[in-house]
């Protein structure tokens, strides 16, 4: 009997053995059958990975669905092969495949610091012959740029996010408050809201780059739209005057209470919770929140009758105008170095980031980073208007954590907390950035 | 059997299949984080080997030190907290009415997941509309403290919730060495006069001394290599004043493409971990086995 037992197990273990090898072979025999298909037929495949899968991005990834079809029906001889993984799973296979060498042939990538180490790599491959010709002036001023490095783009943007001041109209009629157009007005209203014990400004800045947009637009209104650009690409210093004011100010609104209480240690999500729950009147946040306040049903519909938004107000004496935006592209399309199917690539490309920006405000409620033509537009007004600000806009700031590299952005980002939290002066402040970008030169 | 299980070829047949996931599973990536920790890498590009530099940038790495500091005071209250836990386990070992009740509440926070603790405890400390903020203002507290907010604060108010979690953990550890004891020990001290705290003192804990020195090695190990609760109720900040080792290491690793330092933090938490343990061991060895 026992040896019976024996013998059920060892054929058992025999069995999971084949069946384990036989897993490990599959993949190859796979791989060689797609590319001998290839070979034999002309017809060419893109192999093309995003990163909206049905279930949480839905409508996006029914644009892409749509787009792609109308690609292929386009182009007869061919195939758009699509991979779709969730954000941070994206960016992890990405990286894994990028070490073998195997990209796809289309993907999608990040501005600035995400891009740079594939750059280095030669990963991707240049796409100005597409910016200066199927596409040339499509692309709002200073989105494509983001994806440049040493003036050659590697990427062209999907999304564009500015980032407008939201406030509760109906907070502010209740407290007397008007809609501030410059940071004296602004800093009067923080003071009545604290006085009349309501919370004048929801932030979370557990998650660090929401207190960076803060700081950003404040050194970008005082010191203009080259003063942090400039000290971060080296052509100046983050000991500038104006970005040590810039601190100054950001303290002096901590002192005011202008913030929740206790919002280093919020994350973004419950401050925007207290936004939403009419808790505090105002809340800086990028456009990709403007869904909350126009379309989700689940916020109730008098909160999204009272929202509006303000441009940033502008500083008395300050450099920076009103029409000076911190923001940023979000995800662009990249093709691969190493891409045996280039031209259909860029082709590809070049139809996706078009056809995109036809769509996507409509269908997704996401702004596109090429120019969009407002009129006989169905959308909601905030949308109109934002998109309206956007074609007068006269500069985009590219988030700071995003432009820096990803250590020196850690820096940045762990003394924004350090600042807000007042555990530095804002002398402190500088050096200790100026001193992360000096060390990295 | 037995002549099947002295045949040579069939035992390695019956180990290898675990000996080999161990080794590609566990002491595989051990040595190959050793590897990288002698590296300057991205995590992407080429591998520039620097000898030992990044362990040389470790030991001045004032934050570094700070967040083993802040591993080993969790250590240091993980261990402390096993005293209450004792406590309650020989209550709870006694014939106390309801104690199969108790005992399942605390293990309810062991059956959570820690992001879903993590996400509780941060409502509980939530600094205007949390439950505990909400109590202090209701007794007539003026200005409760912004828990997690406040530099001061946020490493304690996250022990509380670490410990919280593995409290039943513990407790169910102890209770179920405590009920292994032979009744006939403890009624024989009974009818010599023993008290009740003498037999829990005298004769309970002597005779459970191993498991409570496997509990100790557990909760040190455990806690230097903490890292679940803290990601997620506040990513090691305020300004780094709730950082953790393992936590920091994720940070350069993942956060700032530095895959050379992580490595080498990794596997300098490995050398902490395994010289702790041996000291631990070294400090709690004793002669006698327990024989009942």
């Amino acid at each position: 009997m026992k040896s019976a037992w024996h013998k059920v197990l060892f054929s058992f273990a025999l069995v999971l053995m084949f069946a384990l090898a036989a897993c490990g072979g599959n993949d190859e025999e796979e791989e060689n059958a797609a590319s001998g298909e290839n070979e034999s037929d002309s017809s060419k495949t893109i192999e093309f990975m995003h990163l909206w899968p049905e279930g949480s991005s839905k409508q996006h990834h029914e644009i892409v669905n749509s787009i792609i079809d109308e690609f292929e029906s386009d182009h007869p001889d061919v195939t758009v092969d699509v991979e779709i993984l969730g954000n941070e799973q994206y960016k992890e296979k990405l990286k894994v495949l990028s070490t073998s060498n195997e990209l796809p042939d289309v993907g999608m990538t990040w501005a600035a610091g995400f891009l740079d180490p594939y750059v280095g790599g030669d990963m991707f491959a240049p796409l100005d012959d597409i910016l200066e010709g199927p596409l040339k002036d499509k692309f709002v001023a200073g989105t494509a740029e983001a994806y440049a490095v040493d003036d050659v783009t590697y990427g062209l943007p999907l999304e564009l996010n500015i980032t407008p001041l939201y406030y509760n109209q109906r907070i502010f009629d209740e407290n007397g408050v008007e809609v501030p157009g410059t940071f004296e007005e602004l800093k009067e209203a923080i003071q009545t809201l604290a006085d009349n014990g309501v919370t004048p400004v929801a932030l979370g800045n557990k998650d660090r780059w929401t207190g960076s947009m803060w700081y950003m637009y404040l050194a970008d209104r005082i010191g203009g739209s080259k003063a942090l650009n400039s000290a971060i690409d080296r052509t100046g210093s983050f000991e500038d005057p104006a970005l040590i004011q810039a601190a100054e100010e950001i303290q002096e609104l901590v002192d005011m209470d202008a913030f929740i209480n206790g919002f280093n240690g919020l994350g973004n999500d419950e401050a925007k919770g207290y936004f939403i729950n009419e808790q505090a009147a105002m809340y800086l946040m990028a456009t990709w929140d403007l869904p909350e306040w126009t379309t989700n049903e689940d916020n109730p519909q008098e909160f999204r009758d009272s929202v509006d938004y303000a441009k940033f107000p502008t500083v008395e004496g300050g450099e920076g105008d009103a029409n000076s935006y911190v923001g940023g592209p979000g995800v662009g399309l990249f093709v691969a170095e190493n891409s045996d199917v280039k031209d259909e690539a860029k082709e590809f490309v070049s139809f996706f980031v078009e056809k995109w920006g036809e769509r996507s405000v409509t269908d997704a409620g996401v702004i596109p980073a090429t120019v969009v033509d407002t009129e006989g537009l169905d959308l909601p007004q905030m949308y109109i208007d934002i998109l309206n600000d956007l074609n007068e806009a006269s500069n985009l700031t590219l988030y700071a954590d995003v432009q820096m590299s990803a250590g020196v952005a850690d820096v940045h980002l762990d003394s924004i907390q350090a600042l807000f939290g007042k555990a530095i002066t804002p002398e402190e402040f500088a050096k200790q950035q100026e001193d992360a970008l000096a060390a990295e030169e | 059997m037995n002549k099947v299980m002295s045949n040579k070829a069939v035992i390695a047949l019956y180990v290898l299949p675990a000996f080999i996931l161990i080794v590609a599973l566990i002491y595989g990536p051990i040595l190959i984080t050793g590897y990288y920790g002698l590296m300057d890498w991205d995590g992407i590009g080429a591998k520039t080997f620097v000898g030992l530099d990044n362990y040389m940038e470790l030991i001045k790495d004032a934050k570094f030190w700070q967040s083993a500091y802040h591993s080993f005071l969790l250590a240091f209250f993980s261990t402390l907290s096993l005293v209450p836990y004792l406590a309650i386990s020989l209550i709870l070992a006694g014939k106390v009415k309801g104690s199969d009740l108790l005992r399942k509440i605390y293990l309810i926070p062991m059956l959570l997941s820690s992001v879903a603790i993590a996400q509780l405890w941060v409502k509980i400390y939530d600094p205007n509309n949390g439950m505990l903020n909400s109590l202090l203002t209701m007794v007539g507290v003026e200005n409760p403290p912004a828990w997690l907010a406040d530099t001061n604060l946020v490493l304690y108010a996250i022990f509380v919730a670490i410990l919280w979690q593995y409290a039943g953990f513990y407790i169910i550890i102890y209770y179920a060495a405590l009920k292994g004891i032979p009744e006939s020990l403890v009624e024989a001290a009974k009818i010599d006069g023993a008290s009740p705290i003498q037999i829990a003192y005298k004769i309970k804990v002597p005779l459970i001394s191993g498991v409570i020195k496997v509990t100790v090695v557990l909760a040190i190990v455990g806690s230097l290599k903490y890292f679940d609760l803290i990601y997620v109720m506040t990513g090691g900040g305020p300004n780094g004043a709730s950082e953790v080792i393992a936590s920091y290491m994720y940070k350069k690793a993942f956060d700032t493409f530095d895959f050379g330092y992580g490595s080498a933090i990794a596997f300098f938490l490995l050398l902490i971990t395994l010289i702790v343990t041996w000291i631990t061991r070294k400090l709690t060895a004793s002669e006698d086995e327990i024989q009942y």
